[in-house]
């Protein structure tokens, strides 16, 4: 059985390298966690599409579905979930995330 | 939802584990916890998580905002 929901996040996460799913948007996050998370990618100088869960509550829900992850913001790279603010934390700190980016062949700092 | 409503959660779930959680803000809503659990043996990070928030279920789809959260294997 076809979900239209999981359709639209799967299309999202396979044509962005990177994809973030917050609260709010890059130039306005409107929860610490996500504005973590996008300071940690702007950081690291990483393009990345930004996904507002708030301008869509079916996506939201159905994205905690698709995730098994009931939080957010989601860190997507290249199709694969990396984490949610604590693993996206750490990794960077520990320069695993840059070194994540590098082996994805994803341009970064 | 309160420290111990979680912390017994995490408890039936991980009879061994050592866990340690708190809160971060006295609204209720935010906490954080740290769980050292044989179950996270050869899992990443993220199945750690999901296991955890597995663990807690329903809680989470509450009004919880937030869970900071700091998974391990232990080491021995």
């Amino acid at each position: 059985m076809s979900n239209p929901v999981f359709d639209q996040i799967k299309n999202v996460i396979d044509s962005n390298d990177v994809v973030l799913f917050m609260k709010g948007t890059a130039d306005f996050p409107s929860c610490g966690f996500s504005a973590k998370v996008t300071h940690i990618l702007s950081d690291l100088g990483v393009s990345f599409k930004d996904v507002n869960i708030l301008e869509d509550d079916s996506l939201r829900q159905g994205l905690k579905e698709f995730s098994s992850w009931p939080t957010f913001p989601q860190l997507y790279i290249k199709g694969e979930l990396v984490g949610g603010c604590d693993i996206v934390r750490e990794m960077y700190a520990s320069g695993e995330l840059a070194q994540l980016l590098k082996e994805k062949s994803i341009a970064c700092n | 939802m309160d420290v111990s409503e979680i912390e017994e959660r995490l408890k039936t779930a991980f009879p061994d584990a050592d866990i340690d959680v708190g809160a971060l803000k006295k609204d209720g809503r935010h906490f954080y916890c740290k769980i050292s659990a044989k179950e996270f043996t050869g899992k990443n990070k993220v199945q750690q998580h999901q296991l955890v928030y597995k663990a807690l279920g329903d809680y989470l789809q509450q009004d919880l905002h937030a869970l900071a959260l700091q998974t391990e294997a232990p080491s021995t």
